[in-house]
């Protein structure tokens, strides 16, 4: 066990925990912010999508230890009251069947159009391809993102 | 104007005190912030509630909140089931808020996700609850105003009397309302007249998705709860023989590491009680990194079983003992056996005409042979469970399509009373079946009984993904006999699985057919099974229709006209009995996705297949487009037809139906399970593929038959006939028959 101080959705945290934790459960287990998802623990679904400075990362493989400085964004952290563009072109497209997988999707989409703010079909499919749906929103969430793209 | 008897669960109409503050929910933070849904924008929530019944409360402001009974899935019924209500009820959905109902069997019929039969089967009770409170409203305001009731009118949540002006909304007489008896008899509008009915709404929980909100079973976190998680046998045909847990219970955050039996010995199974494993280890300790790390380091041995028996409840109320036969399974023998016993003699379990003597005189007779292997649900929330155990009473909650059934299985291995068991529902991060079958609650009660405090129990994805429960490997032969003037004089069926077979033996194209047998086999396994999405059907309709593809392109005829043909001949002339399809309907969506695709008009240059079918109590044709790009198919588009009666929320229908489409094309191409001296060779994501982002079709096109048959499901029925349009399209775009699932290697061999 060790001490850890985080930078989380712009707020500072502290906890103490084995180094070997990943950041998934440091937020699930230690913090509380449940939106960030469990599907596979081997980085093959992206529920655990969260940012790292801006970056799209999965945090069930992010181990608490190698974050340092760096700042977090959770899916709750994505925005105040999910008015971010991503968010609210989710709502407009009513793309969410289960939801589970949806916050990650979303911080992948989000990270994609920080770095491309008008992404071609291919480019939406290969950045978003380590996001699975079980619920098969995939045509949705591709009309999702062109939305926000847009706006 | 339709009048209806309130005959219906009458219980559910009885009325609660005028107490202020909803007596349904009560207490418990999390679901307050994870069951309601998110407050639509400029709603002010009322400071005072008054149940009406069973199925809504009305603030004095007119709010109102609907409950919503059954499990949500991803089918978005929380949205739909409070719109029917609110049809009835008559008011501005601007003004509805939802909560999840908690499992009540006194006051709500089948609370159960499954089937595709939520919607079908409460319609009429959804209805009902609203128009009787609609009443009640009218007849406190008809007191109150003293006029006759007769001249009240009612719009969007005010009550009108033209005859004086006179007007209120809801909120002003809810209170009065409350105190209404219940009446005998309730109006329930045409369908003609319906405002919300039919026109989309947005899911009611969508704000909270999108922000991360905690609604899942696996979100759950109370004061002092601990993490259990469990550690099962690594094969099917195994059983535990010792574990060591001295070093793991004195790793940090672990509390105990103990042996659990899942069953009594005794206990007589339901049918959701199926499970793999009663022997389990449990490690329960603070943190889910913690108890997970000590997991892996658990030392147990496991040890190979002759066989195991348990008592389950038969059909028709007897007793049966099953016997679970021992041995390490591999697919490589599962193969040899299947192609072996499709050999011999089978089950007939239907006949019509003289089928023998047909495909003795036949000038050609086509055969061919279909598999599909074991799948794994993987819903991508894990299974997982919270239970809090007291002395003499126990509350569990999670994720559970079949709770009204649990719970009685809990009860039973508690040693507690029913009505002493509490079963919350949370949303579900999926299901497709695998939570039907709710093992994970007996074992989380057992658990938080012996910790003496609540438990959240969570299933790691090779846990669940190597636990079984799969469904079942098929295999099928199909043969049809052709006269010399290319005619179809015979058809044949013979499906076989292990350890169940796929076949639905009434279903098309019997009754079209004059000499038809449909035969069946199956080979025992102690590898378990259950129902997944569209039993049965998730095989049969992707066999059927590409042999139904491959006959008419060896009789030289159209697809669609060959199956509307036969239609005609089972809706005018039908063969035999038991038919278990409407014909008309079935033609009907044909005849929809002919149109739509432009089938008869755009073809040309298209690589494109065609399949329907029934199930579910609802009618599906698609039509699926393949690009060949870079030398791979990829699906560009798919027309997806669909007659599941009165559509109560378009837009969610849609998106169920592309959602069914995307995951047919993903199981037919990819799903697969295989097994190595009964161990599951997949366990995660990683071996076990699912289809992503980049497989799935470009676009997909949603239309649905227009008629006022009360609403069937749509859960399922969209779901298996994709595979086999998928499987005909593919023949055009490679030349190739596609026969063997999973499509990317096609090939049944040992």
């Amino acid at each position: 066990m060790a001490i850890f101080n985080l930078k989380i959705n712009k707020k500072e945290y502290q906890v103490d925990v084995d180094p070997s934790t990943p950041m998934l459960w440091v937020l699930r287990d230690h913090l509380g912010l449940m939106g960030t998802k469990y599907g596979c623990g081997v980085a093959q679904c992206g529920a655990c999508t969260i940012h790292l400075d801006g970056k799209a990362v999965r945090s069930c493989i992010t181990f608490v230890d190698s974050v340092g400085d760096k700042e977090i964004t959770t899916i709750e952290g994505l925005s105040e009251n999910g008015d971010h563009p991503v968010q609210q072109a989710w709502l407009e497209h009513d793309v969410a069947q289960c939801g589970y997988c949806q916050p990650g999707q979303i911080m992948t989409a989000a990270a994609l159009l920080n770095e491309k703010p008008n992404p071609s079909d291919e480019e939406i499919e290969t950045a978003m391809n380590g996001n699975l749906c079980r619920c098969g929103t995939y045509v949705r969430i591709k009309e999702a993102i062109k939305t926000a793209a847009k706006s | 104007m339709t009048l209806l008897k309130t005959t219906y669960n009458r219980r559910s109409f009885l009325k609660s005190s005028l107490a202020a503050g909803g007596g349904l929910l009560i207490g418990f933070n999390w679901l307050a912030s994870g069951c309601a849904s998110d407050a639509p924008k400029g709603l002010v929530i009322p400071d005072e509630w008054f149940e009406i019944n069973a199925y809504l409360k009305i603030g004095e402001n007119g709010v109102t909140t609907i409950y919503s009974p059954n499990p949500e899935i991803g089918q978005n019924v929380k949205t739909s089931m409070p719109m029917i209500v609110a049809e009835e009820l008559d008011i501005d959905w601007k003004n509805v808020l939802v909560e999840q109902a908690p499992l009540d069997t006194s006051k709500y019929t089948r609370q159960l996700a499954g089937g595709s039969d939520s919607i079908r089967t409460t319609w009429t009770a959804l209805r009902m609850a609203g128009a009787s409170a609609r009443h009640m409203l009218l007849v406190a305001a008809a007191k109150a105003w003293n006029v006759p009731v007769e001249e009240l009118t009612t719009e969007a949540g005010g009550i009108h009397h033209r005859a004086s002006g006179k007007e209120a909304g809801y909120g002003e007489f809810a209170s009065a309302a409350a105190e209404v008896p219940v009446p005998e008899e309730v109006e329930l509008k045409d369908v003609g007249e319906f405002t919300i009915i039919g026109n989309s709404k947005k899911n009611v929980d969508g704000l909270g998705i999108v922000t991360g909100k905690p609604m899942f079973g696996l979100d759950q976190k109370v004061d002092g709860m601990l993490i259990a998680m469990i550690v099962h046998p690594p094969a099917f045909g195994m059983k535990l023989k010792s574990f060591d847990a001295t070093e793991v219970k004195s790793m940090p955050g672990i509390k105990d590491v103990f042996s659990i039996k899942v069953y009594n010995d005794d206990y007589e199974r339901q049918w959701s009680d199926t499970t793999s494993f009663t022997e389990m280890v449990a490690v329960v300790g603070n943190s889910t990194w913690e108890v997970w790390t000590a997991k892996l380091m658990l030392n147990v041995e496991w040890e190979p079983f002759k066989e195991q028996k348990y008592k389950a409840a038969g059909w028709g109320g007897n007793t049966q003992e099953v016997t679970v036969p021992g041995g390490l399974e591999s697919t490589s023998e599962h193969k040899k056996k299947m192609i072996a016993e499709a050999a011999k003699k089978a089950r007939v379990v239907r006949r019509d005409g003289n089928p023998e003597e047909a495909f003795k005189r036949a000038a050609k007779v086509l055969e061919r042979t279909y598999t599909a292997p074991f799948l794994a649900h993987s819903p991508m929330e894990p299974m997982n469970f919270f239970a809090d155990v007291k002395e003499d009473s126990a509350l569990l909650r999670g994720p559970i399509q079949s709770p009204e059934f649990m719970e009685k299985t809990v009860a039973a291995r508690l040693g507690l009373p029913l009505e002493k068991v509490e079963v919350e529902m949370t949303r579900m991060g999926g299901g497709f079946g695998r939570r039907l079958y709710g093992h994970f609650m007996a074992e989380v009660a057992v658990v938080s009984q012996k910790m003496k405090a609540p438990v959240k129990l969570v299933y790691t994805r090779e846990d669940e993904m190597t636990f079984g429960i799969y469904r079942p490997m098929y295999h099928a032969v199909y043969r049809a006999a052709l006269d010399a003037d290319n005619k179809l004089i015979g058809f044949h069926v013979k499906m076989g699985g292990i350890p169940e077979n796929a076949l639905h033996a009434n279903r098309f194209p019997a009754g079209a057919i004059d000499n038809y047998i449909a035969e069946s086999w199956a080979i025992e396994s102690n590898i378990s099974v259950g129902a997944f999405r569209a039993p049965g059907s998730n095989f049969n309709a992707a066999a059927e229709q590409s042999f139904l593809d491959e006959l008419c392109e060896e009789m030289g005829v159209d697809p669609i006209q060959f199956r509307l043909d036969l239609l005609k001949r089972a809706q005018e002339d039908p063969v035999g009995e038991n038919n278990d399809y409407d014909a008309a309907r079935y033609a009907g969506v044909l005849e929809l996705v002919r149109e739509k695709s432009g089938w008869d008009t755009d073809s040309a240059g298209k690589n494109r297949g065609v399949s329907a079918y029934f199930c579910h109590n609802s009618y599906t044709a698609q039509v699926v487009d393949i690009l060949m790009e870079n030398g791979e198919p990829r699906v560009d588009k798919v027309y997806n037809a669909n007659d599941c009666g009165i559509v109560v929320n378009p837009d969610a229908a849609v998106n169920m139906s592309e959602g069914s489409v995307v995951d047919g094309i993903g199981t037919a191409m990819f799903g697969e399970i295989t097994f190595n001296n009964g161990e599951p060779n997949q366990n995660n994501f990683d071996s076990y593929r699912l289809i992503r982002h980049a497989e799935a079709p470009k676009k997909i096109e949603t239309y649905f038959v227009e008629n006022d048959i009360h609403p069937t499901g749509l859960g399922e029925p969209p779901y298996p006939p994709v595979m086999g349009a998928l499987a005909n399209a593919l023949y055009k775009a490679t030349g190739t028959r596609y026969y063997h699932q999973p499509f990317i290697r096609n090939t049944f061999e040992v």
